[in-house]
């Protein structure tokens, strides 16, 4: 078995260990349990592309190898939706996991002020770290209105471990605004952000900051299953009770096909691994546990619904695509993605649309979609030079 | 066990970081907040923290365009900061 991880570390983004820390506890038994002879790890590596069947080349650095496989799992995971305002490119505006996941990597947050802005469970989660760590939290911005949220506590009443995480989560932010139905209007400051301008209903107001956590729930990474021909609805990979995608011998857990968060992805990715070693009576037995579980995720999902007027905040000077530097205002008139994208550059740049594909989508309905290899930027020494994944240099702890 | 910090420099000025640290923390710890220059020249930094928005970018020991968010620091590093894109 090989896995292969982004990171230079193993256990995701929710175990991502802290600088110079143990692994996340939690991680331990697992990160054991696959100390094993046959298992094999490339970490800091990322698939460019899936040049014949059943064969992957894989970015590590500057160097690329190709490797086969049999069974292929994909568990890709989901980034944050990020959507344009005026100022959302200024540096120190950034995700609320990135914040998150920068500070676990080293960056100290103690003593900055920080505004957390966007949707959803991460907003909340996020901001506790964030204090715990020393940062002075100003105030947690959640687009979604008051009712929904209630709805979704109400909807937690028979799942009690879940509502006390949720309780405690709020407990440890007592003393710091929620607001629900608000969102940022724009960024503001010279060189870095300074002022969040806050918008709720028909009031305006501005925090000062020197760091904005800025971020609109999740979307799946998709861009491998797609390349690979898997079937996609609704943005989701489609899998069958097994988590087997549309292409037989290729499975898919976790965010990917649909966002439920950790203990879902947890049993998606142990049903997928038995169902894939030809242990399928075994994965039955998980069946009922990833049902009760699935009702929460399309609980989530039903939450933290973007709110129309998160359109309004965009002007036609806002940037939509950062890394062409394409402004609304340039593509407000055209009717589809790919005609912006063939006329303005829009998505053609090195994140190829992952931010504003997303953004495109909700803006103005396009479809984000229309992978093409290599999915992530490769040199022209990876694609031309392969080695063997033996040879990566990898990290592991 | 490892030494207790690891020396790296970024845009010449020596700094000292724990290890475990990744390059983007170390520059935002440095108080360096413009990583690149975008297409027509403002300031870039990290948004997504994990590797999908090449807004990071830093050029590393020479080699241009390294997502800083993704690489952990080592030992005589130099982190250049103004990557632009090619």
């Amino acid at each position: 078995m090989l896995l292969i991880d982004r990171r230079p570390y193993l256990g995701g983004n929710v175990w991502y260990p802290e600088a110079g820390g143990a692994p996340v506890a939690e991680a331990i038994p697992n990160l054991r349990r696959l100390d094993r002879p046959n298992v094999r790890f490339v970490t800091g590596a990322e698939v460019l592309d899936h040049p014949r069947p059943s064969t992957l080349l894989i970015g590590s650095g500057e160097v690329a190898s190709e490797t086969r496989y049999g069974q292929l799992i994909l568990a890709t995971g989901a980034r944050e939706r990020f959507l344009p305002f005026p100022g959302s490119t200024l540096p120190n505006v950034m995700g609320v996991g990135a914040l998150q996941l920068l500070a676990k990597s080293g960056f100290s947050v103690k003593g900055r002020s920080i505004v957390v802005a966007g949707s959803g469970p991460l907003l909340l989660a996020a901001a506790v770290y964030l204090r715990e760590h020393g940062a002075e939290v100003r105030l947690v911005a959640e687009q979604a209105p008051r009712w929904r949220l209630w709805r979704l506590a109400v909807g937690l009443i028979n799942d009690r471990e879940r509502l006390r995480q949720a309780l405690d989560l709020r407990r440890r932010l007592r003393g710091i605004p929620y607001r629900y139905g608000c969102w940022v209007g724009r960024a503001e400051g010279e060189g870095k952000v300074e002022r969040v301008v806050l918008r709720k209903g028909r009031t305006e107001w501005t925090e000062r900051c020197d760091l904005l956590a800025c971020g609109f729930h999740l979307v799946p990474n998709t861009e491998l299953a797609e390349l690979l021909g898997c079937r996609i609805e609704a943005g989701f990979i489609s899998v069958n009770e097994f988590q087997e995608s549309s292409i037989p011998g290729t499975y898919a857990a976790g965010e990917p096909v649909g966002i439920g968060g950790l203990e879902l992805a947890r049993i998606e990715g142990e049903i997928a691994g038995l169902a894939s070693t030809e242990q399928r009576e075994r994965a039955q037995g998980l069946f009922a546990e990833r049902r009760r579980l699935t009702r929460f995720r399309a609980a989530l999902q039903r939450a933290f619904v973007l709110d129309p007027r998160l359109r309004d905040v965009v002007t036609p000077e806002t940037l939509v695509c950062r890394c062409e530097d394409v402004r609304a205002e340039m593509l407000m008139s055209f009717g589809s993605g790919r005609e912006a994208r063939l006329q303005t550059r829009c998505g053609m740049g090195r994140c190829q649309g992952r931010v504003c594909g997303p953004a495109t989508e909700f803006l103005w309905g396009w479809n984000p979609r229309g992978t093409r290899p290599p999915i992530v930027p490769a040199t022209v020494g990876q694609l031309t030079v392969a080695t063997r994944t033996e040879n990566m240099p990898t990290i592991t702890r | 066990m490892g030494p207790d910090r690891i020396r790296i420099t970024i845009d010449g000025t020596p700094v000292n970081v724990p290890p475990g640290t990744s390059v983007a923390a170390a520059t935002l710890s440095a108080g360096v907040t413009r990583f690149r220059d975008a297409v027509t020249g403002g300031p870039r930094g990290p948004l997504c923290g994990m590797g999908i928005c090449f807004e990071c970018l830093v050029t590393v020991n020479g080699r241009r365009g390294v997502r800083s968010c993704l690489l952990e620091c080592a030992e005589g590093m130099e982190v250049q900061t103004h990557d632009r894109p090619s």
